[in-house]
């Protein structure tokens, strides 16, 4: 191997592990706040980059109707429970959230889409059409058993994994796509070539990074999201409720899965299924930091993104397991330096 | 009389057990009410029903309306207010963080008075000014009293419970934490205050439940519950305090 295949991989697994550290990034938000570990995170990816791509197409995306069906059930379950306490008042806004907003992104989508706008928009409505849905899975799978185990937190997040695998079936079809690039450019910098698709990547993680960052240190939600981490009895006590926390984390989650979906679409082709695969590798970063600590999961994603680009220079059929075995030392090494974390009491 | 807070016939269980039993009580706007008792009594569980944090049943009327469907989250915008006996803080968070939190569901109504208020918790603090940047986690026991009180202020409280806010702190500390609970009645602040240490709540306090095994056993002003026999002899003895 000579140094201009080793800077390229180099350039090729800081691209990938930019988006894996996205994505390690969300889960450790989500568990935090909610203990919830989000495995459907993959499935965002995908649909984040399907629904893009048929947007680059002309058509529809099959997420308008998802987005629909989905605002429709949140709507019923909380109108039942609206009007189950005679709080009639909330209907309005129950209306309005998940059935007015949701008809009106899809009316806008409908309207626009056959225009073929320009990409930036067509990320945007991209992002409109897949970031809601993150609060509404959480209201319709997770909100209902907020307080149970993380086990069964867990096993919910696999039946939600699945069901989200089949819906983009059968919303996408079982053809992949992939994206033009955002950029044709390329750069020579002495023996290596610079494109400008990576830089997007590198740059688009790295200020969605620090967004966050400003976010959690700065607004007052993002600081409520911290609190409710630290001490979810503390955060009620000062009116932060779960159930907003919840949706806000997923919403963020859903955000950084869309957004990175959107990123990756241009570098790999894209199945209903491929978000799954994709979500593990920013799991492995995440897991390295141990679920909890956001720059080794940031870090631990960086160095699975150089892992994967190597090995699949020297071993490409043996890419994934070299990945994920990777796990495996981290576990062991987690397990010699951590104490073990008792679950919340109740 | 309309009382600010009316309970009624409230009772609250873990599983089967019930630790609170049909107990009543009510404070008047801008009264400090204090509820006495020995360990294991139910007083913090008493107060966790009021604010909504354990389930109950029986009635809670606030402020002209009845509290059955309103989440603990929503009662802190209503002005009720919790200061935990466990303080709840962000231990991972600064000081000034905490107290930003304490003002959380202000924020989203746009409160523009929410500078003033800082002003006066560190005025009334002045040892939470100087650790602003501190980390919450690593205050001292008194500090982080003041803390937890500081941060239940920042939410405009028009009832504050508290629960032992004297736990575990130096007499020093507890008697600089009970002229801030007197002071706090210049502002119109109801409180309703839950304490071991009988003799400090008494001096304090307008009114009086004693509360044993879960049931209110005397009630009554507080200067007369200071005299009455029975509560002397089991709160305000020589073993006062620790008693039960
Ligand atoms: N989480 C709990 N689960 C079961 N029983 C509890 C729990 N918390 C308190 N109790 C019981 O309820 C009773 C009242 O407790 P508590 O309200 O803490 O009393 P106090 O605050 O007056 O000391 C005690 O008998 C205690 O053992
Ligand atoms: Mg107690």
């Amino acid at each position: 191997m000579n140094s201009e295949i080793a800077l390229f991989l180099i350039q090729d697994g800081l691209t990938n592990g930019a988006i894996y550290a996205l994505l390690a990034l969300a889960l450790v938000l989500v568990f935090a706040v909610t203990r919830v570990i989000f495995i459907p995170q993959g499935e965002f990816v995908a649909y984040g980059a399907l629904t893009l791509a048929s947007l680059q197409l002309g058509k529809l995306p099959g997420t308008a109707w998802l987005l629909l069906t989905a605002g429709v059930a949140v709507a019923a379950v909380e109108l039942v429970q609206a009007l189950r306490i005679g709080a009639v008042r909330r209907v309005p806004a129950i209306v309005l959230h998940y059935v007015l907003v949701p008809s009106a992104i899809v009316v806008l989508a409908w309207w626009v889409a056959p225009q073929k706008p320009a990409l930036t928009f067509q990320v945007l409505l991209a992002l409109l059409l897949v970031v809601p849905l993150g609060p509404m899975v959480y209201r319709l799978a997770y909100q209902p058993l907020a307080n149970a185990s993380v086990l069964v937190l867990l096993i919910i997040s696999v039946a939600v994994h699945f069901a989200m695998t089949g819906l983009g079936l059968v919303f996408f079809g079982a053809e992949g796509s992939r994206t033009p690039a955002f950029s044709d450019a390329h750069w020579k910098l002495g023996v290596l070539t610079i494109s400008g698709q990576s830089l997007w990547v590198l740059g688009v993680s790295l200020s969605l990074i620090v967004a966050l960052l400003l976010f959690f240190e700065h607004t007052i939600y993002g600081k409520a999201l911290r609190a409710t981490a630290v001490n979810r009895v503390g955060a009620r006590l000062v009116g932060i409720s779960p159930a907003m926390a919840g949706k806000l984390s997923f919403t963020l989650a859903a955000l950084i899965g869309a957004l990175s979906g959107v990123l990756v679409a241009p570098i790999t082709t894209i199945y209903y299924d491929s978000g799954f695969l994709v979500g593990l590798k920013g799991f492995v970063g995440a897991i390295v930091g141990g679920l909890v600590s956001y720059p080794i999961a940031a870090a631990g994603a960086l160095l699975v993104g150089l892992l994967e680009a190597y090995a699949s220079f020297w071993a490409s059929a043996y890419k994934e397991v070299i990945v994920f075995t990777m796990i495996v030392p981290v576990l062991v090494w987690r397990s010699f330096t951590t104490h073990h974390i008792e679950e919340e009491e109740e | 009389m309309s009382a600010l807070l009316q309970v009624r016939g409230l009772s609250v269980a873990y599983g089967k057990i019930e630790a609170v039993h049909q107990v009543g009580l009510s404070v008047e706007e801008g009264r400090i009410v204090t509820v006495i008792g020995p360990n294991g009594a139910g007083k913090t569980t008493l107060l966790a029903a009021l604010m909504g944090v354990l389930p109950s049943r029986g009635n809670i009327s606030y402020a002209g309306g009845d509290l059955a469907h309103v989440e603990a989250e929503k009662r802190v915008g209503l002005g009720l207010c919790l200061v935990p006996e466990r303080r709840e803080l962000f231990a991972a968070m600064t000081v000034e963080d905490n107290l930003v939190l304490g003002a959380f569901h202000r924020y989203r109504k746009r409160d523009k008075s929410i500078n003033a208020d800082f002003e006066q918790v560190y005025q009334l603090f002045p040892r939470l000014k100087e650790r602003y940047r501190q980390l919450a986690g690593t205050l001292s026991g008194g500090e982080r009293q003041m803390l937890a009180l500081g941060r239940a202020l920042m939410s405009r409280p028009r009832l504050l419970m508290l629960d032992e806010p004297s736990l575990g702190l130096a007499p020093l500390v507890v008697r600089d934490i009970f002229r801030v609970i007197a002071g706090l009645r210049e502002t119109g602040v109801s409180i309703l205050l839950v304490e071991q240490n009988a003799r400090a709540a008494l001096q304090v306090s307008d009114y009086g439940y004693v509360l044993e095994t879960g049931e209110i056993a005397v009630e009554g002003p507080s200067a007369e519950l200071a005299s009455d026999p029975r509560v002397i002899e089991s709160y305000l003895g020589l073993a006062s305090g620790g008693a039960g």
